[in-house]
């Protein structure tokens, strides 16, 4: 299982571009995440956990969903650690896993309203499935 | 000045007014904005994992007809110019995802990053100038205070969108002087309205367009700008009634054709 | 021909560990000119300097290669152990099998191979060498402490002490520096300026001491022993020699809205001023551009009410020409702008304040009198928030990549001096590491915690905004695993500080190399950490490096021996390994003069008989006491006339062919 988790944190890292070495732990990343309340793992331990290859719990954490991809963490980060990006690349691994799909077609007509932009549609699919 | 022009999906559909006055303003304003034959939707939000390569291609297909055209590539909404935009960038700097994407839709010649991506807003700032726009007026917003909210896609990241001071930006705030109006200045207009989390989450948007338009309000703002879709649909559906009266919220091309007297 | 040895050295197991010594001292036996190979254990040790020196007479040797560690390190050594066996010191080389080869290679027979391809190059190399005699030049006794901060101040007291005339050149109207802008110090909380102030005034009266102040470096030639520098004094509006510095000119002055740089811009002075009460000298400078005189040629108050008539409205710029033996840099350090960090409103909220405008805040002759108020509307905060980090420790190009070094302390010093002036008032501070190593310093930041209660938070501030007249502080606690949020009165930024913008420009006129921070470099980081690269060029205090206040006088003290032993020297042995012009060859194209550094090279027109006819040309000659040796004229010179002595074209050739042999 080891082994998986070491797989899967080398691949995390490698399509994410991100150097997790690079991170000094100043937690600049979770002092300004807007999304923070709702997550349960902050974004500062997405780039430790990734760092000692600690992904099963991060695979099957509530903040994948919760990141905003706003890039706030990205453009704060004192080091250039882009944390949003680590967190979708452990939401893209785990969506292309078998049903991992969040957002299904049959559900999307109770969630439609007259206002609502297919900006939000088309940016709910690419975030939640695959 | 001829722009090729990308309007996006949501321009076609529920965003119809951004996409509308901006056209006639433009064309009030001598800038001609011939749209993109055949474009496709951008997906709407950038694929951050680099071996995502079939999300970028309709990126790629604008931006290459572009070249083709020999033109630069004007959007509007913040979705798709922050999308196109970095995309764009891939293309110029990451050498995997130039490869991939050029083996994949083998073009005549390969696009190594070539276009110029403009948002209307740098086109109205550095193409027209906005000392025209301001001679232009015919019906000035004076008096009116307007909070410019900024949202994340135009800013962030700096080092690819390179649009403006992501913490402190004034593009918008400048515009709404031209407009006539006074621009008022807020903390939470760089921070994000919830994006897409609306879908499956209307509390978390909620209170993040709380403390948006109660920042907004508290700075004495009586309307909000935009160019956005997707925080327009926020600010409004997730704004609570009270707040909603007190502070409208337009795209920012509304309010160019209307001084403008379009 | 030659009669060389060679010396292998082991250095202990540093080369022989890696290397087969054996294999090099045979290899040697072999190459043209050797008659001598041999190893020892600790070739620099006294007994190994022995062997050499018996080697060197038993087998008539002409000249040694020894291969050891680098030059840098027992050059010397060896040099002065051929010597005193009567080689010419400059019939040594030396072939740095330690750095170069054993400490860079893990495979033995690899590192044996280029052991011998080193030694072989140093043979071929000294096959050609000549003796060389070293010229001399006079020092001139007296030094040049360029800036007037506490640096410059303690170099030039202790220059002077030693018995040598010192010129301090500042370029504000003030000595002093940032520490006179500084409220207390930290682990001891004395007073800065209780402690400053005297040391100014020893400065101003020392008999050695000359301040030249409100004046700038304007260039500087010559070398160590012998540097000319103008120095350009500003023109101060004002007669130095006659003002009695009463004040009276700065009181009436009607133009008070320029802002006090040494209140940080926290509030105002007049356009005629003296920086602050302690300022020395006490003279006042006009400020030109706020000056209603000089912008519209009415007024002239100040002339009118000098009981002294000391205004002068027609001084002009001066430069003075001086000759200097040593050159002290003590340039400091300012904080640098916060324009990339505008998530924390610096330029939003007037309460958003730096470290060194609550100095000025907290002291008793600041804006406020010593009273904590918020800058907006003047009121007795409640909450304060310190972020440690502003701009330091930053890769993305927005900071500094370096720590600052003195941020975490005079954080520490400022929450504890509020808590205990103020109990009433929360004082927060977010940290990422807490750096306290120095005497007393970290008893010092755990009394902040323990004994003040100061509220330590493992994390950063994200982002502050400012909402109804109050500050929220959004920051993430670490150790709790959360985001927090605090609603201050004010924040403080301990802002990263970078080295001021004259040292870029002095570094370019001195020749002293300075990294990519623009901190000047030192000679070593390790054992010459006070000398610059560049002979007679010495550096002081943080144009260096970050440091604090102790460790900069100790720096300075350091620098200044360094100056004293200098100047205590009648004579400099200057470097024999200089440049020379073959005039029979030399086509006078000019081109070594264009690119020698030093300015060490002139053309002059001479008589020559060629094919039994007089002709004038115009040939290169070398200023052999300027040229530091250099070599870039013997790259350009596209005739072969330019050769540098102890390293001439034919043994660069020869050392290039013995590695490709």
């Amino acid at each position: 299982m080891l082994q998986k988790q070491q797989l899967q944190a080398e691949t995390i890292r490698r399509i994410s571009g991100v150097n997790t070495r690079k991170c000094m732990k100043c937690g600049k990343c979770t002092a300004t995440c807007p999304a923070h309340s709702e997550m349960d793992i902050s974004p500062h331990r997405f780039v430790s956990m990734v760092e000692n290859n600690e992904i099963d719990a991060l695979m099957s954490s509530d903040s994948l969903w919760k990141c905003l991809s706003c890039f706030a963490c990205v453009e704060r980060c004192p080091r250039g650690v882009e944390p949003a990006n680590l967190i979708e690349a452990v939401r893209v691994t785990a969506v292309r896993m078998q049903n991992r799909n969040r957002l299904l077609p049959e559900n999307i007509p109770s969630l439609l309203n007259n206002k609502l932009p297919q900006q939000a549609l088309v940016s709910a699919f690419r975030k939640y499935s695959k | 000045m001829t722009f090729d022009y990308y309007p996006g999906c949501t321009l076609k559909t529920k965003a119809k007014e951004l996409d509308i006055h901006a056209r006639s303003a433009a064309e009030a304003l001598g800038i001609k904005l011939e749209e993109l034959t055949d474009w496709q939707c951008c997906g709407a939000v950038y694929p951050m994992a680099k071996d995502e390569i079939a999300t970028r291609l309709s990126s790629v297909r604008a931006l290459a007809a572009s070249r083709d055209n020999g033109r630069d590539l004007l959007t509007l909404c913040s979705a798709c110019h922050h999308v196109i935009k970095r995309v764009n960038n891939d293309m110029q700097t990451d050498e995997e995802i130039r490869t991939k994407v050029n083996n994949y839709m083998s073009p005549e010649t390969e696009y190594h990053g070539e276009t110029k991506v403009v948002h209307y807003l740098e086109m109205l700032r550095d193409t027209i100038g906005f000392d025209t726009i301001r001679q232009r007026a015919v019906k000035p917003l004076t008096g009116k205070k307007i909070g410019a909210y900024y949202g994340c896609l135009l800013l962030r990241p700096n080092k690819v969108m390179a649009f403006d001071n992501p913490e402190n930006p004034t593009v918008l705030e400048d515009f709404i002087r031209a407009l006539g109006a006074e621009p008022v200045i807020y903390p939470y207009r760089n921070e994000c309205c919830g994006g897409y989390i609306s879908l499956e989450n209307n509390e978390l948007s909620a209170k993040k367009c709380d403390q948006i338009t109660v920042s907004a309000l508290e700075n004495k703002a009586d309307m909000l700008i935009t160019a956005c879709p997707l925080c327009m649909y926020n600010l409004d559906a997730n704004t609570n009634s009270e707040h909603k009266t007190k502070l409208p919220i337009v795209y920012f091309t509304e309010l160019l054709a209307q001084v403008l007297d379009i | 021909m030659q009669r060389i040895g060679v010396f292998v050295c082991w250095c202990g197991t540093n080369i022989a560990a890696t290397v087969d010594i054996d294999t090099v001292v045979e290899a040697m036996k072999r190459e043209p000119g050797v008659v001598h190979s041999s190893d020892y254990q600790y070739m620099c040790s006294e007994a190994g300097q022995s062997r050499i020196r018996n080697a060197i007479k038993e087998h008539n040797l002409t000249g040694i290669v020894v291969c050891a560690c680098s030059p840098r390190m027992h050059e010397t050594t060896f040099r002065k152990a051929a010597k005193a066996a009567g080689l010419n010191e400059f019939m040594v080389e030396i072939a740095n099998i330690r750095e170069h080869c054993a400490w860079i290679h893990k495979d033995r027979t690899e590192a044996t191979e280029k052991a011998v391809v080193l030694a072989r190059t140093a043979v071929a190399k000294l096959n050609l060498n000549k003796p060389l005699t070293p010229g001399t030049s006079d020092v001139v006794k007296r030094a040049l402490v360029i800036g007037g901060g506490i640096a410059g101040i303690q170099s030039a007291l202790d220059i002077a002490e030693a018995g040598y005339q010192v010129d301090i050149v500042e370029k504000e109207p003030t000595i002093g520096g940032k520490m006179a802008q500084l409220d207390k110090t930290f682990p001891t909380l004395d007073c800065a300026a209780c402690i400053l102030t005297p040391k100014m005034v020893e400065a101003a009266q020392h008999d050695n001491i000359n301040l030249i102040t409100y004046s700038e470096v304007d260039s500087v030639s010559g070398f160590v022993g012998n540097f000319t520098v103008k120095i350009r004094k500003k023109a101060r509006s004002v007669k130095a020699d006659i003002c009695s510095g009463c004040g009276i000119c700065t009181e009436k002055c009607p133009s008070k809205k320029a802002k006090s740089e040494f209140n940080m811009g926290l509030n105002n002075r007049s356009a005629i001023y003296i920086p602050f009460a302690q300022a020395i000298p006490n003279v006042p400078v006009i400020d030109r551009d706020q000056c209603i005189k000089f912008k519209t040629g009415k007024c002239g108050l100040c002339a009118k009410v000098c009981p002294a008539d000391a205004i002068d409205f027609s001084q002009q710029d001066e430069i003075i020409e001086q000759k200097y033996g040593a050159v002290v840099l003590a340039t400091g350090f300012k904080p640098i702008k916060l324009d990339n960090f505008d998530e924390y409103s610096y330029a939003a909220s007037q309460d958003v304040i730096t470290s060194l405008e609550l100095e000025r805040i907290m002291n008793a002759a600041g804006p406020t009198g010593g009273k904590l108020l918020r800058p907006s509307d003047k009121k007795h905060p409640h909450t304060m928030v310190f972020v440690q980090c502003v701009g330091s420790r930053d890769t993305t190009g927005c900071g500094k990549t370096y720590c600052s070094k003195i941020c975490c302390m005079y954080t520490a010093k400022h929450a504890m001096l509020i808590r205990e002036k103020y109990p009433d008032i929360d004082v927060h501070v977010f940290y990422i590491d807490v750096r306290t190593p120095g005497k007393n310093f970290d008893e010092f930041y755990r009394r902040a915690a323990e004994d003040y209660g100061v509220n330590y938070i493992k994390g950063m501030v994200g982002k502050v905004a400012p909402t109804n007249g109050k500050l929220m502080v959004q920051g993430s606690d670490l150790i709790a695993d959360r985001q927090v949020i605090i609603e201050a009165d004010m924040v403080v930024l301990a802002t990263a500080i970078e080295p001021d913008q004259t040292a870029k420009s002095l570094a370019t006129m001195l020749t002293a190399s300075i990294d990519t921070n623009n901190f000047f470099t030192e000679a070593h980081p390790k054992l010459r950490p006070v000398e610059s690269p560049t002979a007679g060029v010495f550096l002081s205090g943080v144009c260096q490096g970050p440091k604090d206040i102790p460790e900069t006088v100790a720096q300075a003290s350091a620098a200044a021996v360094k100056v004293v032993g200098l100047l205590s020297k009648d004579k400099l042995v200057s470097n024999p390994c200089v440049a020379g012009s073959n005039e029979l060859l030399c086509n006078g194209c000019s081109n070594c003069q264009h690119v020698c550094p030093y300015g060490a090279i002139d053309y002059v027109e001479k008589e020559f008989r060629i094919n039994g006819k007089i002709k004038i040309r115009r040939v290169a000659q070398v200023n052999e006491a300027v040229c530091q040796g250099c070599g870039a004229c013997t790259v350009v010179c596209p005739s072969g006339a330019m050769d540098l002595k102890g390293f001439t074209n034919q043994q660069i050739m020869a050392e290039v062919d013995a590695i490709c042999r």
